[in-house]
């Protein structure tokens, strides 16, 4: 209970740099870039709209610890301003209409490639030096070096352009009614099917590497020879014994990568157009959305940080010297 | 840790002959000769570092092999490779070479700079925050914390967004997300050796405390400062490339990073022309790799668990 407390104000105190970070980015960063903004939509905008604006960003004459705490309160009543390039819609409803993409393809890539690197891993330690285990590392480790993006646009170039197999962008085709009928779901699912493949090519040599390396060592250990010992099944020991003790670092960087999962996907669903957060972030980057840029920002954190301490949760239950020390 | 021996051990006329052996290993382990041995006779880094060679020779040479400037238009749009135009043309006539040679000049400068500067910092907080340890630790360390939960890539992009764009912003905004986990890994080695005796003597020396840390304490974690260097500039190549890809960078400079931008804003891929796709991806592809196999081989030197067994 102590380490779950500890943990918890640990990311208390993340949140609230987040928001700092926030707060004083538009506020200290030359070249004034909210001016910027400003010059581009002050014609389409009601005069109270731009006050609120202004005051979202530090342009009023309030002290400056004023505007620090107005901020903070408008963020736990989960006000984030109006989205600039989507006017008049308010931030937070453009999110929540967004990530749900993100989260979709974030997902089902992720848990693909745990499963399978983690697998691949086991199956190379324990068959050190076979075919497994010294062919695949280094050509994971080769797909692996390949930049995302490039990755994603090979990917779609041949499988998408050149061979047809897939569509080219979006999360269902245009046109089509989101329903829960079969067709819609199988659509949705053929154009995940080449953004998810090429995020899975990328991070699956790192669980299979790290998977590969713990259980190494872990196959080292006494209680290993002593299962062998007793005469245990090979593949008794190597999942029940060997694997179960090499998982934890792994669940550790699964509640890292978690980070990767919300905002890493930018990257792909950038090539891929595919209308994600990560997508829409770029994009307000460029229509000088500064509302939307923060608000998709403090989201994914604050995802992110939610996350990581579901993981702790976890971490503790399947970790009893967590809770003794 | 070679050095020590066993206190009770009584040194024997034999051992005495052959000291010249035991006397040479012992320096080429302190003044790390030993890493750069291993390193030399090891497949992986030998492979590793006659790539990277390479593309520093080439990126040096850039000037000398393509002449003039790489973004200025040609007659011949769109060409595919030929004896003219080797990797051939882009939608605007630009030579592909040209542009993938003279880019390696700032993706590596940048990838290198990055490296080194989150490298020193991660070893100025990590090591701090071990030697100091108490509150001093207990801050860094969340600072590391805070900084390595922060998804990097959106916050890569909102500090782009905010920064006026140009290299040297890539470098900063690179630098801020990229040393983290550098610290932490640092760190924990650091926590190792400060506990050792040597540092509790330097420290009663009365030594500085930057000597401590940088001329103590560093040298005898090289293997780690080492692949954690090769692991930033990994990054440093990577994520620039992305972020100037996103249109965040200087889009008129020319880099593998914008190369790929303007090839994908110009239709390279709707027009098929896979040529002006291939070599600047697959440029930063061949140098991680390259610079991913000498880390690994810097791990088996070092670590003599992970060297491939013959025998079960």
């Amino acid at each position: 209970m102590r380490f779950l407390l500890r943990r918890l104000g640990f990311y208390l105190i993340a949140f609230w740099a987040c928001i700092t970070l926030n707060f004083f980015l538009p506020r200290l960063m030359p070249g004034d870039p909210v001016s910027r903004m400003f010059a581009q939509v002050q014609n389409q905008m009601r005069p109270d709209q731009i006050a609120a604006l202004r005051q979202l960003f530090g342009l009023t004459n309030k002290p400056l610890w004023q505007q620090y705490l107005d901020y903070i309160g408008n963020i736990f009543r989960g006000d984030m301003g109006i989205s600039l390039s989507r006017f008049p819609t308010p931030v937070s409803s453009v999110i929540s209409s967004e990530i749900g993409w993100t989260l979709l393809l974030g997902a089902t890539s992720l848990i693909i490639a745990v499963v399978l690197g983690n697998l691949l891993g086991i199956l190379a330690a324990w068959r050190r030096g076979k075919f497994l285990d010294s062919v695949f590392p280094p050509l994971l480790v080769f797909v692996g070096s390949f930049p995302y993006f490039w990755l994603a646009m090979a990917a779609l170039y041949l499988f998408g352009i050149v061979l047809g197999w897939f569509p080219l962008n979006h999360a269902f085709t245009d046109g089509v009614e989101p329903s829960f009928s079969f067709s819609y779901v199988a659509d949705v699912a053929n154009h995940l099917v080449l953004p998810a493949l090429t995020i899975v090519l990328v991070s699956i040599g790192g669980w299979m590497l790290g998977m590969r390396n713990t259980m190494i060592a872990t196959t080292a250990e006494d209680y290993i020879t002593m299962a062998r010992a007793k005469g245990l099944r090979s593949g008794r020991i190597m999942f029940h014994y060997a694997a179960r003790n090499a998982m934890l670092p792994s669940i550790t960087s699964f509640g890292m990568s978690l980070g990767f999962v919300v905002g890493g996907a930018l990257l792909t669903e950038t090539v891929f157009a595919y209308p994600g957060i990560g997508y829409q972030l770029l994009n307000s980057v460029q229509g000088l959305d500064y509302p939307l840029t923060q608000g998709i920002f403090l989201t994914i954190t604050t995802a992110v940080l939610a996350a990581n301490f579901l993981v702790d949760i976890i971490y503790v239950r399947l970790d009893p010297r967590v809770r003794v020390s | 840790m070679s050095i020590s021996q066993s206190p009770g051990q009584t040194v024997t006329p034999m051992e005495n002959a052959t000291p010249p052996a035991a006397k040479r290993s012992i320096l080429a382990k302190v003044t790390g000769r030993g890493l750069i041995h291993g390193l030399l006779t090891n497949k992986k880094a030998l492979f590793g570092l006659t790539i990277l060679f390479l593309f520093v020779l080439l990126a040096v040479m850039a000037p000398l092999i393509a002449p003039g400037n790489p973004s200025n238009f040609g007659p011949d749009v769109s060409a595919a490779p030929s004896s003219e135009h080797w990797l051939g043309t882009t939608a605007k006539g630009q030579d592909v070479m040209a542009l993938t040679l003279w880019g390696s000049r700032s993706s590596l400068a940048v990838g290198f700079a990055v490296g080194l500067i989150a490298t020193f910092i991660g070893c100025l907080v990590g090591i701090a925050s071990a030697y100091f340890g108490k509150v001093a630790d207990e801050l860094l360390s969340l600072l590391t914390n805070i900084f390595l939960l922060i998804p990097g890539l959106p916050l890569l992009v909102v500090l782009a967004a905010f920064l006026p764009p140009g290299p040297t912003t890539v470098v900063i905004v690179l630098v801020i997300t990229g040393w983290a986990g550098s610290a932490r890994v640092l760190r924990s080695q650091a926590l190792s050796i400060r506990g050792k005796d040597f540092v509790a003597a330097a420290i009663v020396t009365g030594e500085k405390t930057w000597r401590i840390m940088f001329l103590e304490i560093m040298p005898n974690m090289a293997s780690i400062v080492m692949s954690t260097l090769l692991g930033c500039i990994i990054y440093g190549i990577g994520a620039q490339a992305g972020l100037e890809f996103l249109g965040l960078g200087d889009t008129s400079s020319v880099s593998w990073g914008t190369n790929l931008y303007w090839a994908n804003n110009d239709g390279a891929m709707m027009t098929g022309d896979w040529w002006v796709l291939i070599p600047s991806g697959l440029a930063i592809a061949l140098i991680a790799f390259a610079l991913a196999m000498i880390n690994y081989a810097v791990d088996e030197v070092t670590n003599p668990r992970l060297r491939a067994e013959k025998k079960d």
